[in-house]
């Protein structure tokens, strides 16, 4: 008998009846209609409306920060500061959580511009601004470093006396940590190598772009007790967090978690919450904070910005003998980039014997980088695809074709060690291969670049309740917000599994009180882990509805067995009974033994990773700089597809989020340290007008850890574009790109400093 | 601080409302009438996930004072459903799965309204030039244009009819 | 006896090995024991670490059973977007 944490919930092969279909999700009437209440649109009476002061200096000594003239503007009713956050016994023993503390409010210093110094709560937003300009902080200002780079210079000024990695040994460093994943002997495997390509790098650091600024409601009454609306990616991690930050019993705090506009990572992390938690308790009156968009880009998590150095080393043949990579990422004012992270998936999808990547954790006086979708990944993947597609071409070898030859296969070693189960990352090359695309002819000043990626992919913590109504319906509570669509998924596979019909299931997003413990909607984990709850929550319904059945018999539970949506009488004892319907149990269901419910609780392993690879058609305006992609292909393992639009929707809004990323987006700071693009007319995120169909293939492999054999699909297609559209773009430019973005003005500087090389080799 | 009293119509009704002189359409219909399916991405013009139409004309309602409502005509997505009767713009973003968190759903669809009242038959190029000032993060747009061409083409077909 | 990995940057508290042999019947065990041959790693246990347990990434589920044949590494700690 495995023990009951085992996975139980191998993969079977089965026709689906539901799973793989495409109906309307559950919350989507209310979404066409604006009825749907996200963050910001909710309301309390007597509700203050809450505001934050921000740095404006890089890095700055707080010496003193006056509050008497807020307070005594008429409609202020509460202010907090530093004071009003003292570090608790949970926070002193932990770095991490002490450092969200310090981010939410800052103590000694402000360490980037927009760090949080002071707040107020005031009856109006209007008040509630003027407030704010009536505070009066004194800073010394200090020297400040933005470039990851110039912060592991030895004269670089510190943010922290007590970090660096090699602390203890020697003095204070802004390298906050060091990593290094591999296996085999590199310098063996460059010697063996015929060819061997080497190159560095740098990427800008890209902001998540939710549309939804982040927003909260929080209402604390007199006892201490509360309740705190809010849009993130995970109500139980927002409940935990703030509590231990203000020294609150767990159970104090209700957590309801808004529909959420968007996240992408960005909210796995809280920023307003305990600001608002506060204010509330102390103006014994709900506070509702909501920030602006340049608050948004000022102080919550942008990802790492990245410094790049990748090697690569192969026989003519093709085959690969060494690949080394440096990767220095700079995640802002706190220790903790994804930097370990972007070392594990750098190679993972390549089958090396001889392969290194060392990572460096760096800190700078940016605001603290928040995950975005598979953190640390695309950075790393971009540099090292780069590589890869220069060494094909130097070898005059197709670029699909050399990464087949070394493609990571089933049951081999990862990159990152462990072996891999069933993979399918062959499979989506093989399918790109075979795509119209990329056997179609290309225009003049265009080229083509192809790129992989993988991600991972987690379970976690999950919690599941479906309650079966006297009308045969059901109402499905989940714990992990809906980022994209997932509670369509949770229905069909609850429906799948019933045997009843999808418009049956009525899903909602549980609060903190009413179900167990979830974490954070994060890693691709919603559809694999809700739904692997999801389905054991069913099985167990079913089991119950034949118990019942039995029962209405008088025969025993093992001679019932769940058929098409019915009880039937199973086997030779059974007796001749007409089957029960879903509908005919639920309805006797207080007559049999009151009401039928199935729940399920798991901490969820075995997501399985997901490989995809890209094509992209680039082609650049040698006036301008300017590139424009004009066709895309996305071709990705998604194990099953359980709403295979959603899938493609997840595939598509990656790809374009890394369009950005590699083409546009990025924070630009001044000499002072001040972010300069801090909207979206000046960090431009993709719109509508600059890009074709993303055309998508879903390859189904399935994965082993799942019944169904879903794997997590959000993630993984934010990992390949980069790197595809810097191949396709140097492949047009006939230079190789190796700065993302690739803007018009840094092109045109690649263009001009090519020509000039190029005339004085003459 | 006086208020300005405002008389307009909003989705065809009569509404009346006071409001500071600087508040903006957009925390009017939110704050004060509690219509919140406008949403605020940006406040500064720059996403459309507040637009509205002002006398048939698409308008950031970030941008546009509550006061300067006074006589207009105002529609916000609130109004574009009859009853129970979606829009087929609303009903073909259900279909194709157009939206994802749904937070940018309201403006679009308002703004890509507008684009089929003036042009039933948009090109995949018109579509996306009409809709460029409407932010998606989360669908890349891919069916959000195919949705909004598949209702145009809908809506065709019904005029024809008719 | 279960063989198991440590990442790369884990050799600096290992005196250079990344293999060790640890006793246990599930990874709470292994990285119990692990701590307890090696003192220098038990800060970084428990600040959290992802094991792989046979090709399968785990970031909570300790009481998974390993088998004297598993494939264990001990990896950084991940978390997704
Ligand atoms: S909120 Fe009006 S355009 Fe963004
Ligand atoms: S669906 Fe999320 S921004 Fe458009």
């Amino acid at each position: 008998m495995p023990l009951e944490t085992d996975f139980p919930q191998g993969y079977e092969k089965r026709d689906f009846r539901v799973v793989g279909k495409r109906p309307v999700r559950p919350d989507g009437i209310d979404k066409v209609t604006g009825r749907a209440r996200f963050g910001a649109d909710t309301v309390a009476p007597g509700m203050l409306h809450g505001a934050i002061l921000r740095s404006p200096h890089a890095h700055a000594r707080i010496k003193s920060i006056d509050t008497a003239k807020a307070e005594a503007l008429e409609g202020v009713k509460a202010v907090v500061t530093r004071d009003d956050f003292p570090i608790h016994d949970a926070v002193k023993e932990d770095r991490g959580l002490l450092d969200i503390l310090v981010n939410c409010m800052a103590r000694e210093k402000a360490l980037y511009d927009g760090h949080a110094v002071a707040a107020v709560a005031a009856t109006d937003k209007i008040t509630a601004r003027k407030a704010l300009k009536l505070i009066e902080v004194e800073y010394e200002v200090l020297g400040h470093v933005i470039d990851e780079d110039l912060a592991m210079a030895p004269d670089a000024p510190i943010l922290h006396d007590d970090l660096g990695y090699d602390y203890g040994k020697g003095k204070p460093s802004n390298v906050a940590g060091r990593t290094e994943i591999g296996h085999g002997d590199v310098d063996a495997g460059f010697a063996a190598a015929d060819r061997v390509v080497e190159r560095s790098f740098k990427t800008g650091a890209a902001h998540q772009g939710y549309i939804e600024p982040h927003a909260c409601l929080a209402n604390i009454g007199a006892d201490g007790r509360g309740e705190l609306w809010c849009c993130t990616q995970g109500h139980f991690m927002v409940r935990d967090t703030v509590t231990q930050l203000l020294g609150m019993d767990v159970s104090n705090l209700r957590v309801t978690a808004s529909e959420i506009g968007g996240g992408f990572g960005g909210k796995t992390a809280v920023f307003i919450e305990p600001v608002a938690v506060a204010l509330s308790r102390k103006a014994g009156k709900p506070v509702k904070i909501v920030m602006d968009r340049h608050e948004v880009f000022r102080a919550t998590g942008p990802t790492a910005s990245a410094s790049l150095w990748v090697k690569v080393g192969a026989k003519a043949d093709g085959t690969i003998t060494a690949a080394d990579a440096l990767l220095k990422y700079q995640g802002g004012a706190f220790q903790g980039s994804p930097v370990d992270m972007g070392a594990m998936a750098a190679f993972a999808c390549y089958n090396l014997e001889n392969v290194r990547a060392v990572g460096y954790d760096i800190v700078t006086n940016r605001p603290k980088q928040a995950a975005y979708r598979a953190p640390g990944a695309p950075m790393a993947a971009f540099a090292v695809e780069s590589v890869m597609t220069e060494l094909a071409d130097a070898l005059g070898i197709d670029p699909i074709d050399f990464r087949l030859k070394n493609a990571a296969r089933d049951h081999s070693k990862s990159s990152y060690g462990p072996t891999y189960n069933e993979i399918g990352l062959v499979e989506t090359l093989e399918a790109a291969k075979a795509t119209e695309h990329y056997n179609s002819p290309l225009g003049p000043n265009q080229g083509r670049g192809v790129a992989c990626g993988f991600w991972f992919n987690f379970g976690g913590q999950t919690a599941v309740t479906l309650n079966v109504n006297l009308d045969g319906t059901a109402a499905l509570s989940v714990g992990t917000p809906d980022i994209g669509g997932s509670r369509a998924s949770m229905c069909a596979m609850a429906a799948e599994e019933l045997g009843i019909d999808y418009d049956d299931i009525y899903a909602i997003i549980g609060d903190t009180a009413s179900l167990g413990y979830n974490d954070v909607t994060d890693g691709s984990r919603a559809t694999f882990a809700s739904g692997l709850a999801t389905i054991q929550a069913a099985r167990q319904v079913k089991e119950r509805m034949c118990a019942r059945a039995a029962r209405i018999w008088g025969i025993p539970e093992d001679a019932v067995k769940w058929e098409g949506g019915a009880a039937v009488p199973s086997g030779p004892n059974a007796g001749d009974h007409a089957p029960l319907s879903f509908r005919d149990i639920a309805k006797m269901a207080g007559e049999t033994g009151g009401p039928i419910a199935g729940h399920h609780e798991i901490s969820a392993e075995g997501a399985g990773p997901s490989f995809a690879t890209h094509i992209v058609d680039a082609e650049i305006d040698r006036e301008t700089g300017r590139i424009d992609v004009k066709r895309y292909t996305v071709v990705q393992d998604a194990g099953k597809a359980v709403h295979p639009a959603y899938v493609e929707g997840q595939f598509q809004g990656g790809a374009v989020q890394g369009i950005g990323w590699a083409l546009n987006e990025e924070y630009i700071y001044s000499d002072k340290g001040v972010l300069e693009n801090a909207g979206f007319l000046d960090y431009r995120v993709p719109v509508a007008s600059d890009l074709p169909m993303i055309e998508t293939v879903i390859v189904e492999k399935p994965n082993p850890g799942h019944p169904y054999g879903v794997r997590g699909v959000g993630e993984t297609s934010i990992v390949p574009p980069m790197g595809a559209i810097a191949n396709a773009v140097s492949a047009a430019a006939k230079v190789r790109a190796t700065e993302i973005p690739m803007s018009p003005p840094r092109m045109l500087k690649l263009l001009r400093e090519n020509e000039s090389a190029a005339k004085a080799a003459e | 601080m006086t208020k300005t009293h405002v008389t307009t119509t909003i989705n065809g009704d009569t509404v009346e409302y006071l409001c500071d002189p600087q508040e903006t359409l957009l925390d009017v219909l939110r704050d004060r009438l509690g219509m919140t399916g406008s949403k605020e991405g940006c406040g500064t013009g720059d996403c459309g996930a507040c637009t509205v139409t002002v006398d048939g004309e698409i308008v950031c309602s970030c941008l546009m004072l509550g006061a300067e409502a006074e006589g207009r005509t105002i529609g916000t997505i609130e109004g574009m459903a009859e009853g129970e009767m979606l829009h087929p713009l609303q009903r073909k973003f259900l279909d194709h799965a157009a939206l994802q968190c749904g937070i940018c759903t309201p403006g679009i669809l308002v703004a890509a309204r507008t684009l089929l009242e003036r042009n039933p038959e948009p090109s995949e190029t018109e579509v996306r030039y009409w809709l460029a000032g409407n932010l998606c993060r989360c669908t890349g747009y891919d069916k959000i244009v195919r949705a909004v061409m598949d209702a145009a083409e809908e809506m065709r077909g019904r005029n024809h009819a008719a | 006896m279960v063989q198991v990995t440590l990442w790369g940057s884990l050799r600096d508290y290992t005196d250079g090995r990344n293999e060790v042999e640890v006793a246990g019947d599930n990874i709470y065990q292994i990285l119990q024991n692990l701590g307890q041959a090696e003192p220098r790693l038990k800060p970084i246990l428990e600040k959290g670490v992802t094991v792989s347990l046979d090709g399968q990434i785990y970031r909570q589920n300790l009481m998974q059973t390993v088998r004297p044949d598993s494939e264990v590494f001990i990896l950084p700690k991940m978390a997704g977007g």
